[in-house]
C-alpha cells in the first residue's frame, strides 16, 4: 500500500494547535517558577485558552457542509499516533503527574500560592473565598476544555440532533454540578459535593471523613447522604433500565464529558481486537471487586474502629486504590494517553461505575442499538469510530442488535454510518438479545 | 472429503466460505490475486479519505481464517481445466478441486474511447485501483470523472476531500436520472454542485488526449477540451469473465447460472457480480452488482453445497448509498419514470435536503416502494408493507413505524400526510407513535 498523502490544510491546523499547546505549557511552567503574577491575569489565560480552542474549531469547520467530516483523520499526525501525538501524550501525562503528586511545582504553597496556582487565587476567592488549590485550577481547565471542545463537537456534528443535545447536557452538568455548585457550597460553609458523582466512581463516598462531613452539616448534609445512596441503589438502576448506561456515561459523567469533547478527535484509536475485549473484562471487573472490598473495609473500620479486616489494613487498601486506580489510572493514563489509546481508556478498562452500569445494561435494560435489516455494507466506519472499542460492524453485518455492557450510547456509530444502518433505541427488554426480523443471509 | 475451491475473496466468495464452514469440516480454499485478506470493497473510498486505515476495511480479524481452516491463497488464476478439475495460476501452479465456486467479480466498463489506455486513466473498483489513484494524487491538478453512477460520485468525493478540483461528466439530464425520479436526481445534482464539483450534465466524453503516454486533456462531444491529469472511468461494471471465453462454461454477459447457482458444468458454480441468472424475476436484473446480492448468493450456494436445496431469492429490492452528505435508501419498486398504474406521493422538506417518495399502485392502492433522501427508514417495516401488499392509506397512518432517524430528529409524518391530502383529497389520521414496542408488535403481527 502506498503511504496515503497528507492533507496540507489539516497539517497546518494541527501545527498551529501543537504550537499553541506547547507555548501554553511553557508559559505555565515559567510562571510557576518565577513569581510573576498580576491580578486578573487568570482572565487573560482563560481568554487565550477559549479563543485558541474556538478559533481552531472555527478554522476547521467554517467551510465544511454539515455532515460527518472525518477526512484526513488517519493522515493527521496528532490523530494517528505520530510524534506529535506522543509529544502531546507526554505533555499531558507530565501535567497530571505534577498535579497529583508534585503540585508545589505548579505553585501550591501553604504560606501563599505562587505560579500557576496563584494566578487562579483571585478567581477562587471570587467563587469560594479561599485560595486556589491545584484541584481548583484543574477544575477550571477541565470545565473550560469541556465547554470549548464541546462547542467544537457541536460544530462538527451540527447535523445531528442527538449529538447536539447530548453535548449540551454534558457541558451543563460539568459547569454547574461538577464545578460551580460544589464551589458555591464551600463558600456557604457546606460540604463540597458533586451530586451527579456516584460511588464507586466517587470512591471516597463511604470514607469516614466524607460521611462525618455530611452528618455534621445538618439537613443538607443528610440530604446529600441519602441522595447519594438513592443514586446508587435506586435512581441509577432505574435510569439504566429505561435508557441504558448512556444516561450517565455520555450525558452526565465528567470523565465521559471530557472524553466526548476534548477526546473526540482520538476516538478511532481505541483497539477493536478480540484480545482488547478480553483485557477489558480482565481489568474492569476486578477493579469493581477491589472497590467493593475497599469500601466494605473502610465502612468496617468506621463502624467498629478496627483498623484491619481479615488481616488487611483498610486504610492501606484505601491508599493503594486511591493511588493506582483513582489517580494513576483514571487521570494519568485515562486522559494522558488520549492521543495514543483513544479517549475512553479509563471508561473502558478501569471505571468501576461503568462496570456496574454495564452489568445492569446487559442484564436488564430497554436500551439496544438496532441494525437496519440487510443494509449494512460492512464498511467499518462504525467500528472505527467506536470509542469503546466495540466491533459494531461484526453485529451490524449480521443484522443483530448491539447489546454490550461497555456501550456508552454516544451514538457516533449511527452518525458515521453512511447507510443509516444503526439506531439507538429503548424498547421492550424481552427479546432484545435475539430480535432480528429480516434474516441477513 | 470434498475439496471446495473458491476463486475470488470478495463478499460473495467469503460469504459462501464462511457459511459453508458452518455445515462441514471439509477443506475450503479461497484464491485471490487482489488482496491477502477479505476487505470491504464498498469502503475503499474511506481509506483514501483518511477515515480508516486499510486494516479497518477487513471485517474479520486476520487470525479468523486460520482458526476456521479457511485456506487463503494469493494467486492469479489464468486458465481453467474443467476436464481435470483444476485451475492454473500465472506462475504455473495447479489447484485441484472437487467443487469450484467462481466469484470473480466485475471489471469497469470501457467503451473504446480514444486514449483510454493512457497512464492516468483508471476505473475505481479494486485495491490496485485505489493504490494507483493514491500514487497519482499528489500530482493531480484536475480530475475528470466519466459516468454518473455510485462509483463516480465516490471518486468525486474522494478527490474533493483532498482539495483536487473535479469535473464530472454525466450523460443524463440530471445525476443518475436513469435510476432516480427527476425530483430526487435534481436534488442530488444540486447537492453535488453545492460541493463545488463541476458537474456537466448531458455531456459525453469524445476522447482522451495524452502526452508522453500520460493524460493531458479530454475532449467533450461538443468539442470543448478540458485540461486534466486524471480520468476516472466509472461508467458501470461488467462481469469479470474474459478468461472464461472459449471454455465449455456457458456465458453470456456473465456466467450463466440457474436459481441454485449451478453452471452448465457439474460441480462448478458462480456467484456474485460475475453470475448471470437464467431465470430472473420480472422486477430484477439478471446481473446485479450489489453488495448484498453477492452476500445472499454466497449464503444460498453454501446451503446448496451442504445438500440443503436452496434457491437464490433476491428478496424485495433495496439499496442505499451516500452522495457526499446526503443519504439515500430505496425499498421496493421505484422506477425513474413513474407511470400508470403506479403513482407516487412526494414530500420534500422546505429547508433541509430531505425527501420521501411513496410509490403505490393506483388500481389497487397497494404500496410498491419507498425512495428516501436524507431520511432513514426501517427496512423490516417497509419489507413487511410491500410483501404484505399494504394499502397506501394504512402505510401512511402507520408511517412512524418506519422512521429510523436518530432520536430527537424532526417528525415529518404530518407533512407527509398533508402531501397525500393535497394530492388525493383524502384525510388520514396518524395512528402509531413510532415507539419500538409498537414497531416490534407490528413486525410480529
Amino acid at each position: 500500500m502506498p503511504a496515503f498523502t497528507k492533507l496540507q490544510r489539516i497539517q497546518n491546523n494541527q501545527l498551529a494547535f501543537i504550537v499553541c499547546a506547547f507555548f501554553a505549557l511553557i508559559l505555565m511552567l515559567w510562571i510557576s517558577f518565577d513569581n510573576i503574577i498580576w491580578s486578573g491575569s487568570w482572565i487573560y489565560i482563560l481568554l487565550l485558552l477559549s479563543l485558541s480552542i474556538t478559533g481552531y474549531a472555527w478554522n476547521q469547520y467554517r467551510n465544511e457542509h454539515p455532515g460527518i467530516k472525518n477526512n484526513g483523520t488517519w493522515f493527521s499526525g496528532l490523530t494517528s499516533r505520530s510524534w506529535s501525538a506522543w509529544l502531546t501524550a507526554i505533555a499531558l501525562t507530565c501535567f497530571y503527574v505534577l498535579l497529583y503528586w508534585w503540585p508545589e511545582y505548579l505553585g501550591l504553597r501553604p504560606q501563599g500560592n505562587t505560579g500557576l496556582i496563584a494566578i487562579f487565587d483571585p478567581l477562587s476567592y471570587l467563587l469560594k473565598k479561599q485560595p486556589a488549590s491545584q484541584w481548583f485550577v484543574y477544575g477550571v481547565f477541565y470545565t473550560l476544555f469541556i465547554l470549548f471542545f464541546g462547542l467544537k463537537f457541536i460544530w462538527k456534528y451540527r447535523h445531528n440532533a442527538y449529538q447536539r443535545i447530548r453535548t449540551i447536557s454534558v457541558m451543563f452538568f460539568q459547569l454547574f454540578f461538577a464545578f460551580l455548585i460544589p464551589e458555591w457550597m464551600l463558600r456557604m460553609n457546606l460540604p463540597y459535593n458533586d451530586l451527579k458523582n456516584m460511588w464507586p466512581l466517587n470512591y471516597y463516598f463511604f470514607d469516614a471523613w466524607n460521611i462525618e462531613s455530611f452528618k455534621n452539616s445538618g439537613s443538607i448534609g443528610w440530604f446529600f447522604l441519602v441522595f447519594g445512596l438513592l443514586m446508587i441503589f435506586v435512581i441509577s438502576p432505574l435510569l439504566t433500565y429505561f435508557f441504558g448506561k448512556r444516561w450517565y456515561c455520555s450525558w452526565v459523567c465528567g470523565c465521559g464529558a471530557l472524553a466526548e469533547t476534548a477526546g473526540d478527535p482520538f476516538r478511532h484509536l481505541s483497539d477493536k481486537s478480540a484480545n482488547s475485549w478480553k483485557l477489558e473484562r480482565l481489568l474492569i471487573y476486578p477493579i469493581l471487586f477491589l472497590v467493593i472490598i475497599m469500601t466494605i473495609g473502610v465502612l468496617y473500620t468506621y463502624k467498629t474502629g478496627q483498623p484491619e479486616l481479615l488481616g488487611m489494613s483498610t486504610s492501606a487498601l484505601r491508599k493503594y486504590y486511591g493511588f493506582f486506580i483513582g489517580s494513576a489510572f483514571s487521570g494519568v493514563i485515562g486522559v494522558g494517553f488520549y492521543p495514543l489509546l483513544g479517549s475512553r481508556v479509563w471508561c473502558r478498562f478501569g471505571c468501576p461505575m461503568a462496570a456496574i452500569l454495564g452489568i445492569q445494561q446487559k442484564l436488564f435494560s430497554r436500551f439496544r442499538i438496532t441494525t437496519n435489516g440487510g443494509q449494512c455494507i460492512s464498511c467499518g466506519n462504525c467500528s472505527t469510530y467506536c470509542e469503546m472499542g466495540i466491533d459494531v460492524r461484526a453485529y451490524a453485518q449480521e443484522g443483530k442488535n448491539i447489546v454490550r455492557a461497555s456501550c456508552v450510547g454516544c451514538g457516533v456509530c449511527a452518525a458515521v454510518c453512511p447507510r443509516g444502518v444503526l439506531k439507538l433505541e429503548n424498547g421492550p427488554e424481552g427479546g432484545r438479545l435475539t430480535e432480528s426480523v429480516i434474516s441477513n443471509s | 472429503m470434498v475439496k471446495t475451491l473458491i476463486i475470488g475473496n470478495g463478499v460473495a466468495g467469503i460469504s459462501c466460505a464462511r457459511s459453508l464452514r458452518r455445515f462441514t469440516d471439509d477443506p475450503i480454499a479461497i484464491i485471490s490475486d487482489e488482496s491477502d485478506f477479505f476487505f470491504s470493497r464498498t469502503a475503499l473510498m474511506y481509506v483514501y479519505m483518511g477515515h480508516m486505515r486499510w486494516q479497518d476495511l477487513e471485517p474479520y480479524e486476520r487470525k479468523y481464517w486460520q482458526k476456521n481452516k479457511l485456506d487463503l491463497i494469493r494467486a492469479k488464476i489464468v486458465s481453467f481445466d474443467f476436464q481435470n478439475r483444476q485451475v492454473i495460476s500465472e506462475d504455473g501452479n495447479k489447484y485441484g478441486y472437487d467443487r469450484l465456486v467462481l466469484a470473480l467479480g466485475s471489471v469497469p466498463n470501457k467503451f473504446g474511447w480514444p486514449g483510454e489506455e493512457l497512464d492516468g486513466v483508471s476505473g475505481f473498483y479494486s485495491k490496485q485501483d485505489l493504490e494507483r489513484i493514491e500514487e497519482k494524487s499528489s500530482l493531480i491538478k484536475r480530475a475528470v470523472i466519466v459516468g454518473g453512477g455510485l462509483i463516480g460520485i465516490e471518486l468525486a468525493e474522494m478527490f474533493h476531500s483532498r482539495n483536487i478540483p473535479v469535473t464530472m461528466l454525466v450523460r443524463e439530464s440530471e445525476y443518475w436520472s436513469s435510476v432516480l425520479p427527476n425530483d430526487e436526481a435534481a436534488m442530488i445534482s444540486a447537492h453535488i454542485r453545492n460541493r463545488k464539483i463541476d458537474l456537466r450534465l448531458e455531456t459525453k466524453l469524445k476522447s482522451i488526449r495524452g502526452e508522453d503516454g500520460k493524460v493531458k486533456s479530454i475532449v467533450l462531444d461538443a468539442g470543448e477540451e478540458l485540461e486534466c491529469d486524471f480520468v476516472g472511468i466509472t461508467a458501470g461494471v461488467r462481469p469479470h469473465i474474459d478468461l472464461l471465453k472459449g471454455t465449455p462454461l456457458s456465458t453470456d454477459r456473465g456466467i450463466l447460472v440457474n436459481e441454485f447457482l449451478e453452471t452448465n458444468i457439474p460441480e462448478v458454480y458462480a456467484i456474485g457480480d460475475c453470475a448471470q441468472l437464467t431465470s430472473v424475476r420480472i422486477d430484477r436484473k439478471a446481473v446485479e452488482a450489489i453488495w448484498y446480492s453477492a452476500r445472499k448468493m454466497g449464503n444460498a450456494l453454501a446451503a446448496n453445497l451442504a445438500g440443503i436445496k436452496t434457491p437464490y431469492d433476491p428478496g424485495i429490492w433495496f439499496n442505499s448509498a451516500k452522495f457526499f452528505d446526503l443519504e439515500y435508501q430505496v425499498y421496493g419498486t421505484v422506477p425513474n419514470k413513474i407511470e400508470f398504474p403506479l403513482d407516487s406521493i412526494f414530500w420534500k422538506a422546505p429547508q433541509d435536503e430531505k425527501s420521501i417518495r411513496l410509490v403505490y399502485d393506483t388500481t389497487t392502492n397497494e404500496i410498491a416502494g419507498f425512495n428516501l433522501l436524507g431520511v432513514r427508514f426501517r427496512q423490516e417495516v417497509c419489507h413487511k408493507w410491500i410483501s404484505g401488499k399494504s394499502k397506501i392509506s394504512d402505510v401512511l397512518s402507520d408511517i412512524r413505524l418506519a422512521f429510523f432517524d436518530p432520536e430527537f430528529f424532526p417528525d415529518y409524518a404530518p407533512e407527509l400526510l398533508e402531501s397525500f391530502k393535497q394530492k388525493t383529497g383524502h384525510n388520514i389520521q396518524l395512528r402509531s407513535s413510532g415507539k419500538l414496542n409498537s414497531i416490534l408488535q407490528f413486525l410480529k403481527s
